[in-house]
């Protein structure tokens, strides 16, 4: 594949400018050592490959550092348009793609991976 | 960290907390010289001398969400495990070099691992921050930047979740071709 086959395969992809107002969900994974070694870098291609595959153009997907929770890792913040933030914590690729689908997909977020108030420092 | 890719990764996500808005990642294989090393050199806020004499100590760090800095020393030792080295220097306001070096075929060295999935997690997670990548083996090279394919692309983000997917696609080409010796620009 040269450069020039990449512009034709983006070419033809619909726009995806981002709706006014902003996006309607905020994707953060953590990218500290501690997300790293637990496995974020597969998790973040999960979350994008799942976005691609439901076609969900209206969301950012974006990295952090540490948020000392090392142990918990990796954690993966879901934030909506009006600032309310759920984080997910043990993150794997599988999981990952649950969240995607359930929360950013049919805004119902997994309790069953969300970790409670106060458990971040 | 069981790829080195993944301490590359780490290296680079260093430099974007220090405020780089330019990372270039360069990594290079040689038979002849039975050498692997890679370097991630940026234009973030740099470290005194004070603090780099420092950052291999684990107990030694700026972040304040977490007492323990552990990724510099991690991959000081697997250097050193593996026949080579870790040099990093750095001055404030002038960014900071971070270069590895092993030995090829040494037992000990951990694979490259997936240095498409790394490069790529880099460029989709950090839309503001323009990134240079050359990849080198036995002469042969592929280089990529963020600027040419935001031009190429002609978008502004190439973390939207299309563009984003198609460049991993592409990345992962790429080095495959590159690892089997079919790239010969």
């Amino acid at each position: 594949m040269k450069l020039e086959d990449l512009r034709k395969m983006v070419e033809k992809m619909p726009g995806e400018e981002l709706p006014e107002g902003g996006a309607r969900y905020t994707v953060v994974v953590g990218m500290g050592t501690c997300g790293i070694a637990a496995g974020a870098r597969e998790v973040l291609a999960a979350i994008i490959d799942e976005l691609e595959g439901l076609g969900i153009t209206d969301v950012i997907v974006t990295q952090c550092g540490c948020r000392g929770l090392c142990e918990r890792e990796p954690l993966v913040a879901v934030t909506a348009a009006d600032g309310e933030e759920l984080v997910y914590a043990d993150m794997t690729p599988e999981r990952a793609r649950e969240v995607v689908a359930s929360h950013v997909g049919r805004d119902e977020p997994v309790g069953a991976y969300t970790l409670d108030a106060g458990e971040l420092p | 960290m069981e790829e080195l890719s993944l301490h590359i990764l780490d290296i680079a996500m260093n430099s974007i907390r220090a405020g780089a808005t330019e990372i270039a990642v360069e990594v290079t294989e040689d038979r002849a010289r039975n050498l692997l090393a890679f370097a991630v050199r940026d234009n973030g806020c740099g470290m005194t001398e004070e603090q780099l004499a420092q950052i291999h100590d684990p107990f030694f760090t700026t972040r304040d969400t977490r007492r323990v800095g552990l990724g510099i020393p991690l991959l000081k030792q697997t250097a050193e495990q593996a026949g080579g080295g870790l040099a990093v220097t750095s001055s404030p306001g002038q960014g900071t070099a971070v270069e590895a070096r092993f030995e090829l075929d040494h037992v000990d060295r951990p694979p490259l691992g997936d240095i498409a999935a790394t490069v790529w997690t880099l460029v989709v997670t950090n839309a503001d921050v323009e990134f240079e990548y050359r990849h080198t083996i036995d002469g042969a090279c592929f280089e990529v930047g963020t600027a040419e394919l935001k031009q190429t692309l002609a978008t502004r983000s190439l973390g939207k979740p299309r563009v984003a997917g198609a460049l991993l696609k592409y990345l992962r080409e790429r080095e495959r071709r590159l690892a089997e010796g079919r790239d010969a620009s």
